[in-house]
């Protein structure tokens, strides 16, 4: 796959603050893209640079190999689905949906063929009379979304697209979405502060923080080779303790509770448990740090052996499943 | 206990003993008045000055009289392009003033509105001191070198306009700050993301979501400025008759109080229908605003 989009060593400052610093990354030809952080991170800088509405100060953006740094937001063939959605409230749901192909002057008949094109494949049809205020969450976000996608732009950006939805539909929506990449083969480039949700959707993922790019990988890598104690902290959840001076990481999924055939056994002291259907989350103190380790049990081995709150159990471990930070 | 014998009034009871006072002022001094106004029209003009109670409708066929259709056509022609100038100025200091930062946006609307807290007697007689032949405009172009003849400016009807203008623009200003401001800035960068320019963005998007700013700023000008009688005996000097400054004749030197009562209906009749004209459209974009709101 052909390198689509380049942003070059851009920086972006708003008065003494330095919100996006010497940022770096390429973005591949119908790749699915996210931009993650927490906020703060510079992330929703980056987003707005791609879209215009920001100019940065240093480095270059290059869309097919075109500096667009400098192009106003109505003339990039880039398309920004915003995270309030921005519907206009005025118009109708078709309306919304046309007006972009209206402002490009485009003859009458074709608008009428994608709008109607773009409202079957998001399931609009029925609301094509409605204003913004006659639809739901879901429905409104929809819109927003076949609005930007019926420029047919060579990149979409999507600021928290699913931030505004409650947590079943957000999850229906994250698969959805990647479909609906799939379908269209558009550039996808999404904001997100929602670990979980990136690494769901992305083929790749990078992470923001302090304006600084940590990290650039598939989810996988990310999630299994994360570059900084940053990363690992915020990508999933990790336990952390020192030893001779250095710290390891090692992921709940990776201990083993019963210590059975590990290199490394503790002892430790189970002080609470969580009960999440497919697993139980322990929180177990040892003398190795100050924070109790989290350890998954599966809800078979639990059976087998049943584990309550102030039992003491070993757990245990393989060292080449930690990671090791000297940051 | 008196908290535990107000709680027991029924929410209804209590917002119609509040509202008693106002009402009664308001039926006292605005609905009999004109309840009294309103009857005298019917009347027909004593001899002397006086009325005479027989039923007539000659006062309102008087009206279509083409003399006085004629200062009808001239108030509301002066009246509309007041309104026309007034909103154009108002719409553009409001959105100057609605894209300040935030924190700036108070002392700019002081500004804005702070001629409107001397006296509208002073405020015109202002103008006469800039508008007349040896005025400050006059002087001004002598500094400049300028030699010629003193424009005439004042005693014209672009000094009637100018006046009414002047004294109503705070009042667009404000109507129109009211829904630029709440405007969500997002709007317009949807609306640049999408391809329109920036001249699109403003006729598709924040135009017609600011309409009901400018139907009340507007409505508001066209109704003061129609039955305004100040600002053109004093700019107008008298030449330039419209409707307040007949009704004004009527009651006050023509001792026709009939007619001036049919005159003053008329007024309030085209008042009312603006006025209901822009609640219509207030009512239209209503739930838009509120979609707004929900972000």
């Amino acid at each position: 796959m052909s390198t689509l989009l380049s942003v070059d060593h851009v920086t972006k400052r708003f008065g003494a603050v330095t919100a996006v610093d010497a940022v770096s990354l390429d973005v591949k030809e119908n790749e699915f893209f996210a931009l993650l952080g927490p906020s703060g991170s510079g992330k929703t800088t980056v987003l707005r640079m791609l879209a215009g509405f920001e100019i940065p100060e240093e480095g270059r953006i290059l869309l097919d190999g075109k500096d667009i740094s400098r192009v106003p937001p109505n003339r990039r063939p880039v398309n920004l689905m915003f995270q309030s959605y921005a519907l206009f409230p005025h118009m109708t749901v078709a309306g919304n949906i046309a007006y972009g192909l209206e402002v490009e002057g485009l003859p009458r008949p074709e608008i009428t063929s994608r709008v109607g094109e773009i409202m079957e494949i998001t399931e609009l049809a029925p609301f094509a009379r409605r204003k913004p205020d006659q639809l739901s969450g879901g429905q409104r976000q929809r819109v927003a979304l076949a609005r930007a996608l019926v420029k047919r732009p060579r990149l979409l950006l999507l600021d928290e697209p699913l931030g505004a939805l409650d947590k079943k539909l957000r999850a229906a929506m994250q698969l959805e979405l990647k479909r609906l990449q799939h379908d269209v083969g558009i550039t996808f480039v999404i904001v997100t502060h929602d670990q979980e949700e990136a690494l769901v959707m992305a083929d790749r993922v990078a992470i923001l923080q302090d304006g600084r790019l940590v990290q650039c990988g598939t989810p996988h890598e990310v999630y299994e080779h994360p570059a900084n104690r940053f990363t690992a902290n915020f990508i999933g959840v990790m336990n952390f303790f020192d030893e001779n001076g250095r710290t390891v990481a090692i992921r709940p999924e990776r201990l083993r509770v019963f210590a059975e055939g590990t290199e490394r056994r503790i002892e430790g002291t189970v002080i609470a448990t969580a009960y999440h259907g497919l697993d139980l989350q322990l929180h177990v103190r040892t003398d190795l740090s100050s924070e109790p380790f989290v350890v998954r049990l599966t809800a078979e081995a639990a059976d087998r052996r049943p584990v309550a709150e102030g039992d003491t159990i070993p757990i245990g471990w393989n060292t080449s499943d930690t990671r090791i930070f000297t940051d | 206990m008196p908290a535990e014998v107000v709680r027991v009034i029924p929410q209804k009871t209590r917002s119609t003993v509040l509202m008693v006072p106002a009402l009664a002022w308001l039926t006292a001094l605005m609905v009999v008045p004109c309840g009294l106004i309103l009857a005298l029209a019917f009347f027909r003009r004593g001899i002397y000055g006086g009325i005479e109670y027989t039923f007539t409708l000659e006062n309102f066929a008087l009206l279509l009289d083409p003399l006085y259709a004629g200062i009808f056509l001239t108030s509301a022609r002066i009246a509309g392009l007041a309104t026309l100038i007034a909103v154009v100025v108002g719409y553009a200091a409001a959105y100057a003033i609605a894209a300040a930062p935030r924190n700036r946006q108070p002392i700019l609307l002081f500004f804005a509105i702070l001629p409107f807290w001397s006296n509208y007697l002073i405020r015109t007689y202002a103008w006469i001191v800039l508008l007349n032949r040896e005025g400050l405009i006059t002087q001004g172009l002598r500094l400049l070198g300028y030699e010629g003849e003193p424009p005439s400016m004042l005693y014209t009807e672009g000094a009637v306009i100018v006046g009414l203008v002047y004294n109503y623009l705070p009042f667009v200003i404000l109507a129109c700050y009211a829904p630029l401001s709440r405007l969500n800035p997002e709007l317009a960068e949807a609306s640049s993301d999408l391809g329109a320019s920036a001249f699109t963005t403003f006729r598709r998007v924040i135009l017609p979501m600011t309409i009901p700013g400018i139907a009340a700023g507007a409505v508001f000008v066209f109704v003061l400025s129609i039955g305004n009688f100040i600002t053109p005996a004093l700019l107008g000097g008298g030449r330039f008759q419209m409707i307040g400054n007949l009704v004004y004749a009527q009651f006050l030197t023509a001792n026709d109080w009939p007619f001036g009562a049919a005159l003053s209906m008329a007024l309030i009749a085209i008042m009312l229908g603006l006025l209901t004209l822009q609640a219509m459209v207030a009512e239209k974009t209503a739930g838009e605003t509120r979609e707004q709101s929900d972000g």
